[in-house]
């Protein structure tokens, strides 16, 4: 078969990236959704903007920064954008969802500033907003391959006790489970997941690919191990589906594969409704 | 039996508890004998969850000693002994995405340990404890989509899949009608009697709860009653007006 797509290296890239993402982000926005926290991934991104924006600001005076991979600086603040929130969540112990908006704005508040002072928008930028194919480079493979391989340690050997924790803290704690540290772990891989799904997706759209596709399989799923399963197929339908279709179709990847993750959702939907008016006759 | 039999299960000694200069708990001296099937009863608000979550670690008490079966609190380390069904078990997230065999399976990771996995003998318990509390043709529902008292018996199940010594359930009953709640309470009386399981049984109901148990407590803010169930049932002739204090609803039981 000869596919466009494997003789380009921008696009090799971009799939490569594209195809660990669709496997990061679900991942994690399993564990993020049933806990009810879906909007710190937006909170996160929006932070992580704010460093790639400091970092573009930077960029213009140091030739340093301007060598540098945004990337990096983007994951060292969603970083600390994520140490923030756990920190803001035990000052506000009755208001823990406080702790989001706070985030929020202050990552809004930092990139109109860096942005500003990096003299207004450029295509870069654009491009970390919206994702773009093209921006993906070899390094952003290898930063997103070194990540993987850390969440999926980090997923694999703490599958049980990041369950637990998500259903019922008081019963972990019974048991003898540490969860401070684990959900320590737990949001800085979130934060570095969200750094590094940026180039594709973009920062406006992250938050998407971690709860769509976890939002589709929680209507048919049965059990959480069905839910992870599903909603790693679904986030990987979507990136695979989007990237080829935007490179075919000249459209925004981020926005392509977005889009699909709201087909995948529309069509568990529906597949949800048409299985319940079905008669159930073996019970 | 064990060779725990002539320590308490349970041993609480000058406890008291305060949130900031509200006493919840004051003074409470309390034993559990080992194999006794203990109801803990007492009003909304007397403290009897706090008292729980203090005698778990949860909290921590201004003052007293806690120790499980002679053992201090600070130094205890076999949690997987004690299992513990909390008040909040009727107030989890129904749509969670977890089957019954899941949760079950969550009693178990503590003793698991971490970075390890569940084996084959694991699968097996999670199967038979299900099975102990009648769960066995519910193994792959959702959770969410069982009845209050179905949900019930899967968090007993939790609680009882690594073989503990000890059982704590806060109000388990909340939630679950009539006809079941006998049935569940006959259900606990068996794993005490058979299975020599020592049961601490938190409620505010005294009426049902006294024709199973073999000891009661009473709570509010202090400990107002401690022996076995003959000697509640007789002092309790004189109403429960005394040994609660004040404010008491009293539930009329009849057979
Ligand atoms: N987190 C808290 N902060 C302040 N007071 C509390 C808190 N939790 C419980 N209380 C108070 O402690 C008292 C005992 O509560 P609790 O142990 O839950 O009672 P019970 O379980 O017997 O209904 C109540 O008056 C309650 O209002
Ligand atoms: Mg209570």
């Amino acid at each position: 078969m000869s596919f466009p797509f494997f003789h380009y290296e921008f696009l090799q890239n971009a799939f490569l990236t594209g195809i660990m993402i669709g496997l990061l982000a679900p991942v994690l926005g399993v564990f993020i959704v049933v806990r009810r926290q879906s909007l710190i991934a937006d909170a996160l991104s929006h932070i992580t903007l704010a460093g790639i924006a400091a970092n573009l600001m930077l960029g213009r005076s140091s030739s340093f920064f301007q060598g540098l991979n945004p990337l990096y600086m983007g994951m060292v603040f969603s970083v600390g954008g994520a140490i923030g929130i756990e920190q803001l969540r035990k000052v506000y112990k009755h208001y823990e969802e406080l702790a989001i908006p706070i985030i929020m704005s202050a990552g809004i508040g930092l990139s109109v500033i860096f942005i500003s002072l990096a003299n207004g928008f450029n295509t870069d930028l654009f491009n970390y907003l919206f994702g773009s194919v093209l921006a993906v480079k070899k390094s952003d493979v290898w930063t997103v391959f070194f990540i993987l391989l850390l969440v999926f340690a980090f997923v694999l050997f703490l599958y049980k006790e990041l369950f637990v924790l998500s259903f019922d803290e008081e019963q972990a704690a019974v048991s003898g489970i540490k969860g401070k540290w684990i959900q320590f772990l737990f949001i800085i891989m979130v934060a570095l997941v969200i750094a590094s799904s940026m180039k594709i997706v973009g920062i406006l759209l992250v938050s998407a690919l971690m709860t769509l596709p976890v939002a589709a399989s929680l209507r048919i799923a049965n059990g959480f191990k069905q839910t992870f399963v599903l909603s790693v197929i679904f986030g990987e339908t979507a990136v695979i589906l989007g990237l080829i279709s935007s490179y075919y179709l000249n459209l925004a990847p981020g926005g392509t594969i977005v889009m699909i993750s709201v087909l995948i959702l529309l069509l568990s939907l529906a597949w949800k409704k048409w299985r319940v008016r079905k008669p159930i006759l073996n019970e | 039996m064990s060779k725990h039999d002539n320590t308490a299960a349970v041993k609480i000694e000058n406890l008291s508890f305060h949130y900031g200069d509200r006493y919840v708990l004051e003074r409470i001296n309390f034993e559990i004998p080992n194999g006794a099937f203990m109801g803990l009863v007492g009003p909304n608000g007397s403290g009897k969850s706090t008292l729980i979550k203090c005698i778990l670690g949860l909290l921590k008490p201004q003052s007293g000693k806690v120790s499980f079966f002679g053992i201090p609190l600070n130094r205890f380390k076999k949690w997987e002994e004690i299992g513990y069904v909390s008040q909040k078990a009727n107030s989890f997230n129904t749509a969670f995405p977890a089957t019954v065999y899941e949760v079950v399976s969550m009693g178990l990771f503590g003793k698991v340990g971490l970075f390890r996995f569940l084996n084959h003998k694991h699968k097996q318990k999670i199967l038979e404890a299900i099975e102990t509390v009648g769960m066995t043709n519910y193994v792959h529902r959702n959770i969410g989509e069982l009845s209050g008292g179905q949900q019930q018996r899967v968090f007993i199940a939790r609680a009882l899949v690594s073989d503990p010594k000890l059982l704590i359930l806060d109000e388990p009953t909340v939630g679950v009608d009539a006809a079941s709640v006998s049935n569940f309470y006959q259900m606990l009386k068996s794993l005490n009697e058979e299975k020599g399981l020592t049961l601490l049984l938190v409620t505010h109901d005294v009426g049902v709860m006294s024709d199973y148990v073999t000891h009661v407590a009473c709570l509010n803010k202090q400990l107002h009653f401690h022996g076995n169930t003959k000697e509640f049932k007789e002092v309790s002739k004189d109403g429960f007006s005394q040994m609660y204090g004040h404010h008491v609803h009293v539930l009329e039981h009849h057979h």
